[in-house]
Parts: C-alpha cells; sequence; structure tokens
C-alpha cells in the first residue's frame, strides 16, 4: 500500500484488475458472443434452415388449431400457451405456431413438466425439425461466459461471482485513480510504450464506462441469493426452506393450486378483437390458459416485443389479461418496487429486446470490454518491465518469473483465446457427423488449442509468440468461410444471393475478426521492427564512438 | 522483535486484503440484514431491495478497507460497525429481543 488516497486506489485498481484478468477475458469474450447465440446455433446447424415468415396468419384460426392439439396432449394441465407464428425479437428468427404446456404440479409445488410442440398450421399436426448435426451451439459458448466448463456449475457460479465482484472494485478504483477522467479521453499519445498503453486503455475504458459498470453489476445480480444470502437466511431462519418461503412470497405463490386448463367459455375472437384494437393488427405473439383456484380461470396475451427494454418480472405494457369466463378483462400484477428493479437489471444485461443497431452496440461494447481488459493486462507487464529497465535493478529470480508467468498467460490469453473460439467453429465443421459426444469433442478441441497456446506462451520468446498466435488466429479465423464452403451448401456464395443475413453474417464477421487480428499482429511486428532499428542504429553509433 | 520495513509492508498487505474481504463481506451481510429489516417495503420486497444494494455496500466497504491509514484501523472500524449492526440485528430479527 502506498501512502494517499489516489496511491491506494491505484494500487486497488492494479492487483485486482491482475489477478481475475484472465478469467474476465474470457467472461468477456464469451459473454460478447452470447449476444449472437442464435445467431452462432443457426450456423453450427447448418442442416437446419432458417424459418421462412408466413405472411397473414388469422389469429383465430391458429389459435384454434392450438386448443386443438393442446386438448389431445395435455389435458390435465396448469398452464397451456398458444404462441403465434411470429418474429421473434428474442432468438432474431420466424418462428412456426408453436405449443407449450405445463402440466399440473404434484400438491404443495409450484411448477409441472413442461412441454413444447411446433405445429403445422395446415394440418395441426406436429412438424418434424429437420435433424441437425450434434452441436453445443451457441448455447454451450454462452453458458461457458458464467457456468465456465468441466465444472460443478454451483463452484463455477461462485468463482465467476467473486470474479465480477472484483471487476466492480476495479472498475471504480479505476474510476478514483484517473482524476481527470475527461481530459485523458482526449489524449492519446501513440508510440510511446508505457503512457501509449495507458492512454489506450483510458479511452477504450471511458468510451463504455456506463456499459462496464452496468454489466458487472447486473451479473451479480443474477446469482444475488447465492452471493449475498444473509437477508434470506436471517429473515426467514424459522422456515423450514428460507429460500422457497423467500421466493414464494416474492412471485406470490403460497399455497397456490390449480385446476386442469379447459376451452375457455368466453368468446375468443371479442378478446382477440380487443387486443387487436389496443396494440394493432398481428402485434399478439401468444395467448396463454390457466385455472387457479383462487382466482378465476383466465387468459393472458403478450405483445410482440416493441424492441424496448422491460423488466423480466413484469411487462404491463406489452400484456393483458381476460376473465376466461366472462372475457371481462383483469388487472396485471405490476411487480413491487425490488422485485421490478431486478428484473429491469437482469433484462438489460441480457438484452433481449434488442434490435439489430442496439445488439451490434451491445456486440461492440463487448468487445471493448475485452480491449480494456486486454491493455489493462499488457499494461501491467510493459510498465514492470520499463521500471526494471530504467531503474536498471537487478530483478530477482522470483521477480522474473512472475514477469514472465503474467506474460506468457496474457499472450495465451489475449492471442490463445481468440484462436481457441476458432478451433471450437472449426470443429463444428471439420469433426466427423457421426462420432459419439460430438458437442463434447467441439469444446474439447477449443481447451485443447487454448491449452496448447500456454504451453507456446511459456516455451516461445514472448514477441515470437505474440505475432505467431495473433497471426495464426488471423489465418483461423479466415479459414472459417472457406471450410464452410468446402465442407456444406450454406457457404457465402450461397447465403448472401439467398438471403440469409444470419449465415452470411457470421462468415462475414469472422473475415471481420480475422482482419482485425491481422491488424494487431502487423502493427505489433511494425513496431517492434523499429524498436529493433533503433536499437541497431545506437549500438552502430556506440561502437563507432568507440573506435 | 524489529521487521525490516519490506515485511513490515507485507503483512499490512495481508491484512488488508484479510479485511476487505472477509471483514468487508461479514459487514456488508450485516447491513444487508439491517436494511431488510428496516426497509418499509414488504418483507421479501426489503429483502430483495438491500440485496441489490449489496454488491455497491461491499465495494464501498473495500474500497474504504483500503483508503483509511492503516490496516489496523481499518480492522477497528469494520469490528465496531459490525458489532453495532450485530447489536441492532439480534434486537429486531424475528424471535429476536424485540
Amino acid at each position: 500500500m502506498k501512502n494517499g488516497f489516489r496511491a491506494s486506489m491505484a494500487w486497488l485498481h492494479t492487483w485486482t484488475g491482475l489477478v481475475v484478468g484472465w478469467v474476465l477475458f474470457f467472461i468477456f469474450v464469451t459473454g460478447t458472443a452470447g449476444y449472437f447465440t442464435f445467431e452462432i446455433t443457426h450456423w453450427m446447424e447448418p442442416e437446419r434452415p432458417a424459418v421462412q415468415p408466413v405472411e397473414g396468419v388469422d389469429a383465430e384460426v391458429a389459435l384454434a388449431t392450438g386448443l386443438q392439439r393442446l386438448q389431445q396432449v395435455a389435458p390435465e394441465a396448469k398452464l397451456w400457451r398458444v404462441s403465434m407464428p411470429q418474429y421473434n425479437q428474442r432468438t432474431r428468427q420466424y418462428r412456426e405456431l408453436e405449443v407449450n404446456w405445463e402440466s399440473l404440479p404434484p400438491r404443495g409445488r409450484f411448477f409441472g413438466q413442461r412441454g413444447s410442440e411446433t405445429l403445422d398450421l395446415a394440418t395441426g399436426q406436429p412438424v418434424q425439425q429437420p435433424e441437425a448435426r450434434e452441436t453445443g451451439g451457441g448455447n454451450l459458448l454462452y453458458r461457458m461466459h458464467y457456468a465456465f466448463h468441466y465444472m460443478p456449475r454451483n463452484i463455477a457460479f461462485l468463482l465467476v461471482g467473486v470474479c465480477t465482484m472484483l471487476m466492480l472494485v476495479a472498475i471504480v478504483s479505476g474510476v478514483i485513480t484517473h482524476k481527470k477522467i475527461f481530459k485523458d479521453f482526449f489524449t492519446f499519445r501513440p508510440g510511446k510504450g508505457q503512457r501509449s498503453w495507458l492512454d489506450a486503455h483510458n479511452i477504450i475504458s471511458v468510451m463504455a464506462l456506463p456499459f462496464f459498470l452496468m454489466i458487472t453489476y447486473s451479473g451479480l445480480i443474477f446469482f444475488t441469493e447465492t452471493y449475498m444470502p444473509a437477508g434470506i437466511h436471517t429473515i426467514y431462519a424459522d422456515e423450514v426452506d428460507p429460500q422457497r418461503t423467500f421466493f414464494d412470497e416474492i412471485y406470490d405463490r403460497v399455497d397456490k393450486s390449480w385446476q386442469p386448463v379447459t376451452l375457455p367459455d368466453t368468446d375468443v375472437s371479442e378478446v382477440i378483437a380487443e387486443a387487436e384494437r389496443q396494440w394493432g393488427a398481428g402485434q399478439i405473439a401468444s395467448l396463454t390458459f390457466s385455472n387457479p383456484n383462487d382466482e378465476p380461470a383466465y387468459i393472458e396475451l403478450s405483445r410482440l416485443s416493441q424492441g424496448k427494454v422491460v423488466s423480466r418480472v413484469s411487462d404491463t405494457e406489452g400484456q393483458l389479461k381476460f376473465d376466461a369466463r366472462t372475457g371481462e378483462p383483469l388487472p396485471l400484477d405490476e411487480g413491487d418496487g425490488a422485485t421490478y428493479m431486478y428484473g429491469l437489471l437482469i433484462s438489460l444485461h441480457e438484452g433481449h429486446f434488442a434490435g439489430p443497431a442496439l445488439r451490434w452496440l451491445y456486440f461492440a461494447s463487448g468487445l471493448l470490454g475485452c480491449g480494456m481488459i486486454a491493455t489493462g493486462l499488457v499494461l501491467w507487464t510493459v510498465k514492470r518491465r520499463e521500471r526494471h529497465a530504467r531503474a536498471k535493478e537487478r530483478q530477482s529470480a522470483v521477480d522474473r518469473f512472475g514477469l514472465r508467468l503474467v506474460e506468457a498467460l496474457n499472450i495465451a490469453t489475449i492471442a490463445g483465446l481468440p484462436l481457441a473460439v476458432a478451433a471450437y467453429f472449426l470443429a463444428n465443421r471439420l469433426l466427423p457427423l457421426d462420432i459419439a459426444d460430438r458437442a463434447d469433442w467441439e469444446a474439447h478441441c477449443m481447451f485443447f488449442v487454448w491449452g496448447w497456446t500456454l504451453i507456446y506462451a511459456l516455451f516461445r520468446p514472448m514477441k515470437q509468440a505474440w505475432l505467431e498466435l495473433f497471426a495464426l488466429g488471423a489465418l483461423a479465423y479466415a479459414s472459417i468461410p472457406l471450410v464452410n464452403a468446402a465442407t456444406t451448401g450454406v457457404h457465402l456464395g450461397w447465403s448472401l444471393p439467398q438471403g440469409d443475413w444470419v449465415m452470411a453474417g457470421f462468415d462475414l464477421t469472422m473475415l471481420l475478426l480475422a482482419a482485425m487480428l491481422a491488424y494487431t499482429a502487423h502493427k505489433l511486428r511494425l513496431r517492434w521492427l523499429k524498436k529493433e532499428q533503433q536499437a541497431m542504429v545506437a549500438g552502430a553509433a556506440a561502437a563507432g564512438g568507440a573506435s | 522483535m524489529t521487521l525490516s520495513d519490506d515485511a513490515r509492508y507485507r503483512w499490512q498487505v495481508l491484512f488488508r486484503v484479510l479485511a476487505a474481504i472477509f471483514g468487508g463481506y461479514l459487514f456488508t451481510s450485516l447491513l444487508t440484514v439491517f436494511l431488510a429489516l428496516v426497509w418499509p417495503m414488504p418483507q421479501a420486497e426489503a429483502v430483495v431491495a438491500a440485496s441489490l444494494l449489496s454488491f455497491a455496500v461491499y465495494t464501498a466497504a473495500i474500497i474504504w478497507v483500503f483508503s483509511v491509514r492503516s490496516a489496523t484501523r481499518a480492522w477497528v472500524g469494520l469490528a465496531l460497525s459490525c458489532a453495532a449492526l450485530a447489536l441492532m440485528n439480534a434486537v429486531m430479527l424475528p424471535g429476536g429481543w424485540l
């Protein structure tokens, strides 16, 4: 600890950042990819064509088709839902007519078994989805963002929580450290070693600071009851299961029970007409039917996403509720203040509401997060090396080893992880289609490559390791659209004329990532060459002076 | 026994880190319970509100531990405030002394 508030904060910022920086980089890379989970899955299941939009579906006909099927498959249900053929904002895909149900829960339980089917609008029978290759898809990559891999969930959640908490401390202490935050924002001094790295770190961090604060804080919120269980476990300590009693109270589900759902008595066409009068035609996303014991049987209608952020807990603007017997409108759950806030933070974190422009902004902010962490990590080593060089002090063996270790971890993380993610995508195309546990092997490929980059970074001279791994990453990403073309029919030559922008967008993004990595490698090489030349000139001048 | 400056510095850092992680967490937990008890909302909602705030509290506690002049001060400050909060919570908790 140094003396002085600001110096202490700088110390705190440096060490909290360094200790968890590598893990945070992994969390940011996989999380950033997570904003395109469904697009990645679409690419990784090339056998499954994109669902085509259906125009002019009559909501009444679709509903009748759905209800007929639900009566057959789920006669004893707590809940029925019919989802209209629609453009789904959350998955950014068109969906066909879909039915969902939940069976009556056993006594004293709240949740029953859930099921769902996609229906053919013409026949009313379930549609067979085309078989796709076995893949972890975008989902597995996104899951690593909060649950890692090769690890029990609860341990992973705890580790992620500790890292996220340290990230929050690093952000706040970092802001305090940089008193001239706005002046620093407009300052960039390129080609000046440590100064340049610091400027880059400042600019990136300040650029998306609100995003970093939001994403870090809301990330902690997801597992509040795990990370901060004190409130629940003291105040509800007398209950048999404190956590359950707490959630029962929150979601108002104490002693709830249901009658099996039946067809509504009221004329559903009037309910639909009322919804279309309020929202406009074709705005109904789904209709949910339920028959709780202590309130009237109801029909709840959800509106298509309006691309605005809504609390995950309650969305009064996008819902309507009617009495299933009389057709009278019913009031909606408003959601209480704190729970509403909780749902809002979760929604902001997940960004399901975001349309294309906002989604790319989320993606770009995520990449900036990767950049912030990467520049911070590099800064640590640059600073240390320059300090040693300036003071001409003899480094102890421990210091030397520490610096080398941090350097290797930096290389393997910053240059190695992108390569490992590319390997995950390539494995999807190159692994034989019929091997057992294929989805697992895709992930094994990713972590095998990642492990290899660490070994490489430990044994290869530092500068070469940086350059070669970045260059290899660029090659790997550039090869993805080519391998895609060689192994499937959904390559750019098909997807661009076809207008399958999800498929084409994936390949194009891979090329963009390849260009970014190649540019980084190129810049680094130029910079180091220049330095070497300067050193050589200086060396020659010194030699000339001596003779 | 006298310690070298270097060793003294290292011990100071260790004690501060321990105070921040464990002392800070204990303080945050106690304050969360306290806020959940006094926040004028339905009980479960108050627990949510206090818990949502807890991460900001923990951050502030950690920053505070690293900003005071010595590790001893940090420990004493945490111990006193934790004791005060624990006492108030014990009074107010269900089945407590109140």
